[in-house]
């Protein structure tokens, strides 16, 4: 169990084999892999955000912190257009690999960015297994063979294959919320997507749950990028690599997350983070 | 909450500590009363239970009369009333096997006929429309309910028998004719009418409660499968299968309806007491045989043979809604808590 | 994505779109009846509805014209019987099972009233003519208000139940608060503040009362001539379409579907107005 760090990269070395992730150096080269600029949200008439503009950089870690009712999930949610279906509209524009999510199908977007939501919810109705795979199915694989070779795959990613692989047939209800949170992101993760959105994936679990999301998410940061909501400031700390600060609807400021925890540039982040509101 | 005591009289003018109380309260506040309260309430509270006992009641008691008011037939006949075809009030001979034939038979082609359209209507106005479109397109589905049986007859007659009768069973005779539901002369009125009149009528039933059973599962689900990417249908399929069984009890309620309907299926069944396969020819039903000949029944036999064929409707539909409505009562209370 | 998977793909999404034209479909399917049978009854009836409708009597077999002022009557009668005796059982019951209904006899009791909700009419009927008209020996009006009173029972004490459930909380702590004993406050300020939405359930039920005609065809079975004695049987608007529907007679028929549009242009508005109530009374809570 990693120490509480506020700067989780500082030590990394040039090429940090046991992660397999690129050096600052060279993932500075990378591309964004989604740029969100100028976007507006509403719900109806109520403006949700207000000018949001940032990047989430490859492979790497971007949380986004805040008081409750700032905006942060619903930016979350215009990432994967699942802001449109509460019933919201956007504006302004956002990419993912240079390509403007409206015009890529919504359900092809969603399986290239996938969510975890901040309370588990596996399908009630399908097995361990089934849940896994339900993505994959819906994809059009069906053969057995590599199902499962692919549930066993996600399952281990997420840290779960050993405490349920006897039991893969059992309901997906059947186990506890922290280990049902880990069954969603082996769920999202069977499609193999390039982005993950976490919207506050450990709020609803347990501490020691929560230490193995964090974990999974450090671990996880190799082969997808990441991007997760949270109102716990020590868990951004702790995990993320970039922090976005979000106030009443607007980014206040974005940057590293060591730098952003100790010398921010604003001061209502410099509020926030030291605990005078939120 | 005791009130005061008579030692402390009670100011009018500040109760209620600032406007929370409605005006009318103001007026009943007695100064010095007593604890009495006791008396009003136990009266009260056990009238109010009494009514109650009362509806609970009212169905063993409908039961128990039935029951009684059928013991000449019970003993004369036993089971056998349920087993044998003859309908004879000249010789006092009852047996309602196509009695009941008629009516289930009628019934299941309703719901047959209803239910893949219901779950179509209840999918459209639970996952599919927008908000501005579901609610005067529900209530409109509602309002098919409360049409009276009798308008549901009327028109039958009138509009829906001649039309089966000049248009579709010639054209079923003509493409189907081999088959032996479609076979004998094309009356219109018969059990095709009298199915397809059921369906009409059965069919907000089951769409109102279905769509009611779907909305009340939590958007959690929808959220997880379209955020996996899925389709609306896609992710409308994992919400039915989660709705099983709630749009199971829709349907026994349904059901239960289409059993007991009466004027509609009346007027266009044409009241022929026979077993037949073919859709074409005429039946009879439970209900209907009641509305024919009670009125007119003139022996004590008959009287209690239609009385008994009341108690096995009676029955039938008690079981029917019970059972549907600890179903739908589960699966919505299953969601309610979230 | 491969060639195939761009395939299916397409092949997902032609699946999505035909049910949701399918079930767009079914909607329309769903609605068409209504549609056909009010504007149906709406054509032929409209043309039987005069002044004479309302005020006459049947004109004997064969003569033309003539009303159905009986039957109108009647229909008033039996469903002021009918209220008369389910609406206090109904509104009492249903007043117990929202102030005191937290236990399994009240439990019970709503299952049972649900369960009762969904018995035959013509069944009811029947309990009515087994303990009304035996022991009378013949046909009358009180039957078919019996009958219609059971009827009603289900309907009024669930609403009722509910209307007084929508009341919030703290107009009883109130009442409680400055010492007005529980069944005062029950009555005299929880009821009226609930009053609104239980009389339009009570209208609702009264509604579908007045379309019964199974129940009344031998209880009331039916009076060609002028009648309100309680004790005697009693037309009503219901079996008078039914009557009327099985004559050769054209005049009758149009006169039926004029009683079948009187019917449910009632049904309908009373739906609409308790829709209203309703809708506006949640949107408050």
């Amino acid at each position: 169990m990693r120490s509480i760090d506020l700067a989780p990269n500082s030590e990394r070395k040039v090429m940090d084999v046991s992660s397999g992730s690129p050096s600052p150096a060279i993932q500075a080269a990378l591309p964004a892999k989604m740029v969100a600029k100028n976007v507006d949200a509403f719900f109806g008439k109520t403006q949700a955000l207000r000018s949001v503009s940032l990047e989430v950089a490859t492979n790497r870690v971007l949380a986004i912190i805040g008081p409750s009712g700032c905006g942060k999930s619903t930016f979350l949610r215009c990432l994967n257009r699942m802001h449109e279906v509460a019933g919201g509209t956007m504006k302004g524009r956002v990419m993912l690999d240079g390509e403007s999510i409206m015009e890529i199908d919504a359900v092809n977007l969603r399986r290239r960015v996938g969510m975890v939501f901040q309370k588990p919810n596996p399908f009630p109705t399908m097995s361990i297994f089934d849940n896994v795979a339900a993505g994959l199915r819906f994809n059009g694989h069906h053969n057995r063979k590599h199902l499962a070779e692919v549930v066993e795959r996600c399952l281990r990613q997420a840290a779960l294959w050993d405490e349920v692989k006897d039991s893969l047939g059992k309901s997906g209800m059947s186990i506890s919320g922290g280990q049902q949170q880990r069954l969603c992101i082996a769920r999202t993760l069977a499609v193999n997507p390039e982005v993950v959105l976490m919207d506050e994936p450990a709020s609803a679990l347990d501490p020691l749950s929560t230490a193995k999301i964090e974990e999974l998410i450090y671990e996880l940061k190799a082969n997808y990028t990441i991007v997760i909501v949270t109102h716990n400031m020590q868990q951004a700390a702790r995990v993320s690599d970039m922090t976005a600060f979000f106030y009443l609807g607007e980014l206040i400021e974005i940057g590293e997350t060591k730098r952003i925890f100790t010398t921010p540039d604003k001061r209502q982040t410099e509020d926030y983070i030291t605990g005078r509101f939120g | 909450m005791t009130p005061e005591s008579s030692a402390v009289p009670i100011d009018v003018s500040t109760a209620g500590g600032g406007g929370n109380v409605p005006p009318a309260a103001a007026a009943f506040v007695r100064r010095g009363s007593k604890t009495k309260w006791n008396v009003g309430d136990f009266v009260f509270k056990h009238m109010t239970m009494l009514f109650a006992l009362g509806v609970l009641s009212l169905v063993f008691l409908m039961g128990y009369e039935m029951y009684a008011g059928s013991a000449l037939t019970i003993s004369k006949f036993g089971w056998n009333f349920l087993a044998t075809s003859t309908w004879d009030p000249v010789r006092d001979e009852y047996g309602a096997l196509p009695l009941i034939f008629g009516t289930l038979l009628s019934s299941f082609l309703a719901l047959l006929i209803a239910l893949p359209l219901s779950i179509g209507v209840a999918i459209f106005l639970s996952e599919l429309a927008p908000r501005w479109l579901e609610r005067p397109f529900s209530f409109l589905v509602e309002l098919l309910a409360a049409i009276p049986s009798i308008v549901y007859g009327l028109w039958g007659i009138f509009v829906l028998v001649p039309w089966l009768r000049q248009n579709l069973q010639p054209w079923l005779a003509s493409h189907f004719g081999s088959l032996p539901f479609f076979k004998g002369p094309a009356y219109g009125f018969g059990m095709l009418a009298a199915a397809l009149i059921l369906a009409v009528m059965v069919l907000p039933i089951i769409a109102s409660i279905s769509r009611d059973v779907l909305q009340a599962i939590p958007n959690l689900q929808r959220e997880a499968a379209l955020g996996l990417g899925a389709t609306r249908w896609e992710s409308t399929k994992i919400i039915l299968s989660t709705a099983k069984s709630g749009i199971l009890g829709a349907t026994l309620l349904g059901l239960g309806r289409a059993v007991g309907e009466t004027m509609a299926v009346t007027m266009v069944i044409g009241n022929r007491s026979e077993i037949s396969a073919s859709l074409f020819s005429p039946a009879y039903s439970m209900a209907s045989v009641i509305a024919n000949e009670f009125a007119e029944a003139t022996s004590k036999m008959y009287t209690s043979a239609l009385i008994e064929v009341a108690f096995v409707l009676f029955v039938l539909t008690i079981v029917l809604n019970a059972l549907a409505r600890l179903i739908v009562w589960s699966v919505t209370r299953r969601f309610k808590t979230t | 994505m491969t060639t195939n998977e761009k395939l299916y793909f397409f092949w997902r999404k032609t699946k999505n779109n035909a049910m949701l034209l399918f079930s767009l479909a079914c909607l329309l399917i769903a609605v068409t009846p209504l549609v056909l049978i009010f504007s149906y009854t709406l054509i032929q009836g409209i043309s039987a509805l005069n002044l004479d409708f309302f005020i006459q009597m049947p004109k004997p077999v064969g003569e033309t014209g003539g009303g159905m002022a009986n039957a109108i009557v009647g229909t008033g009668i039996l469903i002021g019987l009918g209220a008369l005796f389910g609406l206090p059982v109904g509104i009492m019951a249903g007043i117990y099972l929202a102030e005191y209904g937290d236990n399994p006899f009240a439990a019970t009791t709503r299952f049972l009233a649900d369960v009762l909700s969904g018995i035959p009419s013509i069944v009811v009927g029947v309990v009515a003519y087994i303990i009304v008209v035996l022991p009378m020996k013949h046909f009358s009006a009180l039957a078919g208000g019996v009958a219609l009173a059971i009827l009603m029972i289900p309907t009024v004490t669930r609403t009722t139940e509910e209307m007084i459930r929508l009341v919030p909380q703290s107009y009883r702590e109130a009442g409680l608060a400055i010492g007005i004993p529980r069944w005062k406050t029950t009555l005299r300020i929880i009821l009226p503040t609930a009053l609104k939405g239980i009389t339009t359930g009570i209208l609702l039920a009264i509604a579908r009362a007045a379309g019964e005609t199974a129940p009344l065809l031998f209880t009331a079975l039916g009076n060609r001539f002028w009648s309100t004695a309680i004790d005697q049987p009693i037309g009503s608007l219901t079996v008078f379409i039914y009557d009327y529907s099985k004559a050769p007679f054209e005049d009758w028929i149009r006169q039926a579907w004029g009683a079948a549009f009187v019917l449910i242009a009632l049904i309908f508005l009373l739906s609409v107005i308790f829709r209203i109530v309703t809708r506006s009374r949640y949107a408050e809570h």
